[in-house]
């Protein structure tokens, strides 16, 4: 598969989850069966460069969501 | 002080050094403003922190959110994104932002940096650090977002200074002092601790892992940097051959001319150095003997725990042979109950350019990032699956080191590749001595 078009199976991918923003790494692994876990991490750490997606950390674990999308700065979950 | 904390004054009370007169000293100093610095973030964010953890303190709650914002650009990792959620009230840490700075290899530093850094705290933080945190980094506490590109414009730029890792980021790699300062040290931590920070820096700014990865690099098994217990992989300098012994030396401490302990513990007075109870007796493994005349190790027993070469330094030496030894997935508490790390590889040389302890690296993460559940630590994945499966992934055979204690499990289960034949026999060669 392309970069681009697996960038679109993770857009698409994530836009479809209802109710929730932020993801794990592996919740991409699964939209990409047959990428290597390093290709997948590759892919979506460059697709933050390129701000289609954001990164959101606890501070000990690290997720990933659509640029703008969901909870931002200080917000809770559910608000925007 | 601009808030009333009569919660944390109590804590003040204490016998130890407190972090409330260290906080309350800061906040003076920066209401005073002696040296006219040109504050970014507001004057009295120290005093506002006192003010919200009171209030904590009062609501038995607390007023932070977690989580947000992890970086500067192009980082995923290095900024620790916090809240406050009374932002009327405490104006001051609307924002509490830490920033992980990547310590220097072995802790060195130059005043003229640390006043760099601190200076830097002032104008553009809140002043306040916690120096070599559970991770090893430089922790700054506390600043407005506005200024965290400021802040990584400057560390860069004009001190020479690289952000550490956090969340699901290779955390900053930490190292004892070793050869530069230590007699003990097996290796050379700080060229190893840097060629690996070097190696892994895209591993060290973005999010790759299912969790946080530590890599932390001993000398010698006296584990100052205490890699064996809160390490994903310990890297723990070790000997193959004999322990070096002076035995001029040790009769000099068995007669009193030198101190054991290089004079430590010698606060009170325990008495004359008795070699038979202090350190032959004590030797974990019962593997050293003294017949007033003569101290022998029998080597092969030791398990290189450094007791006898702690008490009697001058006499006796770390052997010629050095290595590694790598243990892994030791972690605290957080999900499962806190781990000590497993032994691995019993010895490997370490060697620039490290070609193999790498290859191992690799195979390790290749198997954590395939296997591994959200949040789950490496020495859990281990515990979860066996050991013999991380084996497997790194293409180690089983050897009596790595084994801790006698099997419990009676069962064998053998793969059809290891047994000759595989798993269909043949039934004529059986008839021949089995009766149907
Ligand atoms: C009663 C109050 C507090 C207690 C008992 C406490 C205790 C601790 C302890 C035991 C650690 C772990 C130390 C280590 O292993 O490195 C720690 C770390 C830390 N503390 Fe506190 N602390 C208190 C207040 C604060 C305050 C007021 C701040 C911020 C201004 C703070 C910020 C931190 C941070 C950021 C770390 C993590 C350092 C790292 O990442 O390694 N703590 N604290
Ligand atoms: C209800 C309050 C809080 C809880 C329950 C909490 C819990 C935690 C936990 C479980 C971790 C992960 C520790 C680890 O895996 O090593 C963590 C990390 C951390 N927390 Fe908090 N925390 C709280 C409030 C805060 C506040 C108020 C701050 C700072 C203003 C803070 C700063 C940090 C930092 C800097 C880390 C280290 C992140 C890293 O490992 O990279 N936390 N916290
Ligand atoms: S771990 Fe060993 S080599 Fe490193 S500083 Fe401590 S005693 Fe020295
Ligand atoms: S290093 Fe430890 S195990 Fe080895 S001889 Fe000395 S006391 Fe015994």
């Amino acid at each position: 598969m392309e970069t681009a078009e697996a960038q679109k199976v993770i857009i698409e991918g994530l836009e479809k989850k209802k109710g929730k923003s932020k993801f794990y790494l592996k919740d991409f692994y699964a939209m990409l069966p047959d990428w290597k876990p390093r290709e997948v991490n590759k892919l979506v750490n460059n697709m933050v460069q390129q701000e289609m997606l954001e990164y959101w950390s606890s501070g000990s674990t690290t997720l990933y969501g659509i640029k703008g999308a969901g909870k931002q700065g200080a917000a809770e979950e559910g608000e925007e | 002080m601009k808030h009333k904390t009569p919660l944390l004054d109590q804590l003040e009370s204490g016998p130890w050094p407190s972090f409330v007169s260290d906080i309350k000293r800061e906040a003076e100093s920066r209401t005073k403003n002696a040296k006219g610095v040109d504050y970014q973030i507001p004057v009295d964010v120290c005093d506002d922190i006192l003010g919200v953890l009171e209030l904590t303190y009062v609501h038995k709650r607390t007023h932070w959110k977690h989580g947000g914002i992890v970086g500067v650009f192009g980082y995923g990792g290095g900024v620790i994104g916090r809240y406050c959620d009374q932002p009327e009230m405490f104006p001051g840490v609307a924002h509490f932002h830490t920033m992980r700075v990547n310590q220097p290899g072995g802790k060195y530093y130059s005043t003229e940096y640390l006043e760099k850094i601190c200076d830097l705290w002032e104008r553009r933080g809140s002043g306040i650090t916690n120096m070599h945190g559970s991770t090893g980094d430089i922790i700054l506490l506390g600043t407005h977002t506005p200024q965290l590109e400021e802040i990584f414009y400057e560390l860069t730029h004009d001190i020479g200074q690289d952000l550490g890792g956090s969340g699901s980021n290779l955390r900053t790699p930490s190292d004892c002092l070793g050869k530069s300062r230590c007699e003990y040290a097996c290796y050379d931590t700080q060229a190893l601790c840097f060629d690996l920070t070097n190696e892994y820096q895209d591993y060290l700014h973005r999010p790759a892992f299912p969790y946080k990865f530590k890599f932390k690099f001993d000398g010698c098994p006296n584990c100052c940097v205490a890699s064996i217990a809160r390490a994903d992989m310990s890297f723990i300098g070790t000997w193959k051959d004999d322990i070096r012994i002076d035995q001029k030396a040790v009769a000099a401490y068995v007669g009193g001319e030198i101190k054991p302990n290089a004079g430590a513990h010698s606060g009170r007075d325990w008495g004359a150095f008795d070699i038979q109870k202090e350190v032959i007796g004590l030797c974990p493994t019962g593997c050293m003997a003294w017949d007033g005349k003569k101290l022998t190790i029998d080597n092969p027993e030791c398990t290189r725990c450094m007791h006898c070469i702690n008490v009697m330094p001058r006499a006796l030496k770390i052997g010629k042979e050095t290595g590694i030894s790598i243990l892994v997935g030791a972690k605290a508490p957080i999900l499962d109950g806190a781990q000590m790390g497993s032994l691995l590889i019993p010895f490997i040389s370490a060697e620039p350019p490290y070609t193999e302890i790498k290859e191992l690296i690799e195979k390790i993460w290749d198997y954590w990032m395939e296997e591994g559940k959200n949040r789950e630590r490496l020495g859990e994945l281990i515990k979860r699956k066996g050991f013999q499966k991380l084996l497997e992934a790194t293409e180690l055979e089983p050897v009596a080191q790595m084994v801790k204690e006698p099997r419990t499990n009676p069962y064998i289960f053998w793969k059809e590749d290891e047994v000759e034949g595989g798993f269909t026999r043949d039934i004529q060669e059986y008839r021949k001595y089995h009766l149907r």
